[in-house]
């Protein structure tokens, strides 16, 4: 995109004719109020912040004061934290039982769901509807599921006359818990990137494998996987980003517990800074959440970019 | 089912086999939503003596009528209302003047701001929560309707999309309007802005649901209860949940808040499934 308006700009003056238009392509000052009032809002809610947060974890800061220059004092005292270790760990566990299932049932349902039938576009609407509703839902739903005595999952547990695991309570279930609720909640997503990546494949291939006799398992592997690797690849990266900002499902599920096994990154930055105000060391949290998203996010951009250079 | 795998004798079995998969899947997506709607409609104490009542009458609108006289909840979808509705307004104008700016007009620096602003994409709510959280304390933001607005107008996903949406309209169009001695402003708002409904609709409704959803910046900034979203106030009415009290009653503000957004998900589907991919892709 930028090469071609540099190629316009560049050529629009040797056409010389066209003096009007040549005046328009100009950078001019004016130009700026445009994207004036939205850099407005970008620069002071989002880069001075940034660098805020940067400047708050090198501090003892609280609500309404910067405090003393602590230097990397912050960070040595999260790496000392267990409970913060603790968080990493849960969230690279909860980011590995939930993406690669994700992925996998997303294109399990996007394979089954491409066609042009009434009952797909059902069921699409079906698999999709539930990324609509808000975290708070979703939770409540899903407590309500797994709760003793009247959840759905100990009423269908009781008619075989066996208890139910206790997903919310039980050390070694709850995160699993909270897992399935997630992969319930996100399911919408990676089924629509794979229907869309899906429906770019051209037929013709799928014909000319027809006449070759091939069947499905052969269709799928040597045509229809190869085609969508690069977008199995972004699934998988979104769903990393998104999933490593788990939070809400924990908090309201299980609060973190028990025993902190269920409370992830956000969950200890939300603690340290909004509960327990300690702005710095929870700032000094949130940057290194940020360098880890920022490794997942250039990969996106890395797999993104290659799309030309394939195409 | 007039698929054309069918037609091969075949693929009949395993055809059969992963219907069966479906809708086994299909099962867990809505058995639990139902579950919620049945305990919605039954007597609090008769759920406690037997759960699967819930299969069988009687069945009451009583934890409806609560909830709705639970006058909370309804100063809380307007509080919902009044926050997405005013951050999507202001995302889709602040976004199409943008757009239009970097996609056609030119000033200087414009290429390295756009590299910052699509920067800006990347950039987690998480890395910059807690400063914002204390510069909204200095100023005395929290719990004002303004405070939970304004952190949604820094996303630069809404530039972003009406950057690309501004630059696939041919130049042609605004040059033609510039030959009649029209203003850039005139051109963007007469000439472009008419042509760009349907990523106004994306935006607008993408916004919109982030914002109604959003959960962790209402917390931290709206401790008065009167200014609970409905996400935060659903979520601190459920304390009591373990003693399993008042179940049906819960499940009924479940559905009470679900409910719409479900229907609006119906209808505006399309733009839905639209909005959402493209935010992930980008």
């Amino acid at each position: 995109m930028a090469d071609q308006l540099t190629i316009r700009e560049t050529a629009a003056p040797a056409v010389g004719v066209r003096v009007p238009s040549a005046n328009i392509y100009a950078p001019q000052w004016r130009n700026f109020v445009f994207v004036a009032p939205f850099l407005f809002f970008f620069t002071t809610l989002l880069i001075f912040p940034l660098f805020w947060g940067m400047w708050l974890s090198v501090h003892k800061a609280d609500t309404f004061s910067t405090g003393r220059f602590v230097g990397l004092d912050n960070y040595v005292r999260l790496f000392h934290d267990k409970v913060f270790l603790q968080s990493v760990w849960n969230t690279f566990y909860f980011v590995l039982l939930t993406v690669p299932t994700l992925a996998l049932i997303g294109l399990f349902l996007a394979l089954c769901l491409n066609r042009r039938t009434r009952t797909a576009a059902v069921l699409r609407t079906l698999f999709f509807s539930s990324s609509v509703l808000s975290v708070t839902i979703v939770t409540l739903i899903w407590r309500i599921v797994y709760i003793p005595n009247v959840g759905l999952l100990s009423t269908i547990y009781g008619w075989f006359g066996a208890t139910a695991p206790a997903f919310i309570s039980d050390p070694s279930l709850a995160m699993i818990g909270i897992a399935i609720a997630t992969i319930w909640w996100c399911i919408g997503l990676p089924m629509m990137l794979f229907l869309s990546a899906l429906q770019q494949i051209p037929q013709d291939i799928y014909e000319a494998a027809a006449l070759d006799n091939a069947n499905r398992w052969q269709t799928l592997r040597s045509i229809t996987l190869p085609s969508i690797k690069r977008t199995f690849i972004l699934v998988i990266i979104i769903q990393i980003v998104l999933q490593f900002q788990l939070f809400g499902q924990a908090w309201l599920m299980t609060r973190g517990g028990p025993n902190n096994l269920t409370k992830p990154i956000v969950l200890y930055i939300y603690d340290t800074a909004f509960r327990r105000w300690d702005l710095g060391m929870g700032a000094a949290a949130s940057e290194m959440l940020f360098v880890l998203i920022l490794i997942a996010a250039m990969a996106q951009y890395l797999v993104t970019r290659n799309k030309g250079d394939q195409a | 089912m007039s698929a054309p795998a069918t037609s091969i004798k075949g693929r009949a079995f395993g055809d059969r086999v992963l219907l069966a998969l479906v809708i086994l899947l299909s099962i867990i997506m809505i058995a639990p939503v139902l579950w919620v709607i049945g305990l919605s409609l039954k007597e609090n104490a008769e759920l406690m003596a037997n759960p699967n009542s819930v299969f069988h009458a009687p069945y009451t609108l009583k934890n409806y009528i609560n909830t709705i006289g639970t006058s909370s909840v309804f100063r809380w979808v307007l509080n919902s209302i009044v926050v997405s509705g005013g951050l999507t307004l202001a995302t889709l104008i602040l976004s199409s003047l943008a757009g239009y700016g970097f996609a056609r007009l030119n000033f200087p620096g414009r290429n390295i701001l756009f590299v910052i602003v699509l920067f800006g994409l990347a950039v987690p709510e998480q890395a910059v929560l807690v400063a914002r959280h204390q510069i909204f304390s200095m100023l005395k933001f929290h719990n004002t309707y303004h405070g939970l607005i304004l952190p949604g107008l820094s996303a630069s996903f809404g530039v972003f999309l009406m950057t690309q949406y501004f630059r696939a309209i041919p130049k042609e169009l605004d040059e033609a309007a510039m030959l009649d001695n029209a203003g850039r402003f005139k051109i963007f708002w007469k000439v472009l802005l008419p042509l760009t409904v349907p990523a106004q609709a994306t935006l607008g409704i993408f916004t919109f649901l982030g914002a109604w959803n959003d959960y962790f910046w209402p917390l931290i900034s709206a401790t008065k209860k009167d200014m609970f979203t409905l996400t935060v106030g659903m979520a601190s009415t459920q304390t009591n949940f373990a003693q399993s009290e008042g179940i049906g009653f819960l499940m009924a503000q479940a559905v009470f808040a679900g409910a719409p957004i479900l229907i609006i998900y119906l209808f505006f589907q399309k733009y839905i499934v639209t909005a959402v991919s493209g935010a992930a892709v980008r």
